[in-house]
């Protein structure tokens, strides 16, 4: 079974959130990034960039696939994690820490409501 | 050689984003199988749909299992792909007519690459043949052009004026092939099928057999075939036997490579390899409407040798060229990898589309994005710059010689 953090809250599409006072930071599950495996290219947002939930605002390539990554809240972004970029493999191997992709201000804080919890996207992904 | 791999991610109905899911349920029944379906799904491979059957694109990483292939071994199910066989004293004259290169150069125990063309040039199919005995031919043709190379054949053999010495057979169905590819693949191949041989090139164990030779064994209460072929650019063995025998020799090179680092390999890997030594894939460098010269392969062309289906169009292209060639080109910076479909471009301040990118992917060995396209003959110099669209920004490429990857001696 795939790590998910008691600490963090889910989007459906595999995405988690870190949120630290009106401050969001976004990466990919565990279960993701083992369903992708080998990830070779990472593209990430624009700093500065407005953002809408469920918007594409990133993209993770595998060998074999590219992969649109949704952003689970509103808001702007304010980091973007260079380190990914520079070393695309973090995402498989540190997901839920180096492997962050980028930091949101929120704009709407009501949205963290409509994420899943971290037992809600653990039956999600045994499910499959 | 594999058919056209299908991009596996994709958006949810409800318009978010879907993780690539490795089947579709509904599909599920109307997918063929090989014998070694049950096999994968042991080791935990992950099933995909491919050209109507239900293979795996890997078992553990495409990467992990490419680097098994090149440093030691990898076990390939190909049992999806087809054999005919063509038998009778008019045999080689009508396989000489049908395909583009000279099979009387073949001794028995022999085999060569070859192409299948359509009146106007253009591949039907790429595929070995291989000469079995003096009237007895073998081809391994693609999983995906089964039904379309046997219905040419079967059209061009009616028409054929000594089409009563001619025996085809489409053994496809009854028939399974394994691929074991690697550099230590020589170590236990012997001990997977012991000599010596029993037809064929005459050998006293299979290591004996050289680059394109084929030899039967006698395995278990049947026999097989074993040939020193492969779509990988590694040194290996390919395999072919009656369905019911092939779950056994699986488990049998599994255990015997496995000291020596064998992998089962999906057919990720198998792409990433082939696109690596730049090896055509049929639906990608080859289809209806390209030629072998186009493709590069005009080495596999005998035009020397009595006439053929396609061989006036062939003559003149190599006479006077081409609209379009197959170019081999890397990225030059980090970006995205290639992959196909992708536009190519000129470079420069009048530059337009050009072509477009018929394989591609991050290389695993050489750790950079490579690919192949088609361009107009003159963008296809070594060195010519490229650009190539990827979500709408065009990432430097350059035109570069194949194949990107040769084994160092």
């Amino acid at each position: 079974m795939a790590k998910v953090p008691s600490d963090l809250k889910y989007a459906k599409s595999h995405e988690w959130v870190r949120v630290n006072g009106d401050v969001a930071t976004v990466g990919i599950t565990d279960h993701a990034q083992h369903e992708l495996t080998d990830v070779v290219f990472v593209e990430l947002p624009d700093v500065g960039r407005k953002i809408k939930a469920g918007e594409a605002c990133a993209v993770v390539e595998s060998v074999k696939t590219a992969s649109d990554l949704y952003s689970p809240l509103s808001g702007e972004i304010t980091e973007v994690n260079q380190a990914v970029v520079d070393d695309p493999a973090l995402v498989n191997s540190e997901p839920y820490e180096d492997g962050w992709f980028f930091r949101i201000k929120l704009s709407n804080p009501a949205e963290l409501k409509a994420l899943l919890s971290p037992e809600q996207y653990k039956v999600q992904i045994s499910a499959v | 050689m594999p058919c056209r791999l299908r991009e596996s991610g994709r958006r949810s109905r409800a318009g978010g984003f879907v993780l690539p899911r490795a089947l579709e349920w509904e599909n599920a029944r109307s997918m063929k199988r090989t014998p070694l379906y049950a096999a994968h799904q042991k080791l935990g491979g992950k099933l995909i749909e491919f050209g109507g059957w239900e293979m795996p694109v890997q078992y553990t990483s495409i990467t992990d299992e490419h680097r098994a292939v090149r440093q030691a071994a990898g076990l390939f199910d190909i049992s999806h792909m087809g054999e005919v066989l063509i038998s009778g004293p008019g045999a080689e004259a009508f396989l000489n007519f049908t395909l583009t290169n000279d099979l009387s150069k073949l001794a028995v125990g022999q085999g060569q690459y070859t192409l299948m063309c359509n009146e106007g040039g253009g591949v039907i199919d790429d595929l070995y043949a291989y000469r079995l005995a003096a009237q007895e031919y073998l081809l391994i043709i693609n999983a995906s052009r089964i039904e379309a190379d046997v219905s040419w054949l079967t059209r061009q053999l009616a028409g054929f004026n000594r089409r009563n010495q001619v025996k085809l057979e489409n053994a496809s169905d009854v028939t399974g092939a394994i691929a074991v590819q690697g550099p230590r693949v020589a170590e236990f191949i012997n001990s997977c099928f012991p000599g010596p041989s029993a037809g064929g090139t005459t050998v006293a164990q299979a290591s004996d057999l050289k680059k394109n030779q084929i030899a039967r064994f006698h395995w278990g209460n049947g026999t097989l075939w074993v040939s020193r072929t492969g779509y990988t650019g590694e040194d290996g063995f390919e395999v072919v036997a009656p369905g019911p025998m092939i779950e056994a020799i699986w488990d049998r090179i599994l255990a015997a490579g496995e000291p020596c680092g064998l992998k089962p390999a999906g057919l990720g890997a198998r792409d990433t390899l082939r696109t690596e030594v730049c090896y055509p894939l049929y639906g990608h460098e080859l289809d209806e409407n390209t030629t072998p010269i186009e493709a590069g392969l005009g080495f596999f062309v005998a035009l020397d040798k009595s006439n053929f289906v396609g061989r006036s169009v062939l003559a003149t292209q190599r006479a006077s060229g081409m609209s379009k060639k197959l170019v081999a080109f890397k990225m030059t910076e980090k970006s995205a990898p290639p992959r196909p479909g992708y536009p190519i471009w000129g470079t420069g301040p009048a530059a337009a589309q050009i072509g477009q990118v018929v394989s591609g992917t991050q290389s695993p060995t050489l750790g950079f994005g490579i690919g192949l396209g088609y361009v107009p003959p003159e963008f296809a110099k070594i060195g010519t710059a490229l650009g190539i669209e990827i979500r709408g920004k065009r990432a430097p490429a350059v035109v570069v010689p194949k194949p990107f990857y040769r084994k160092p001696d």
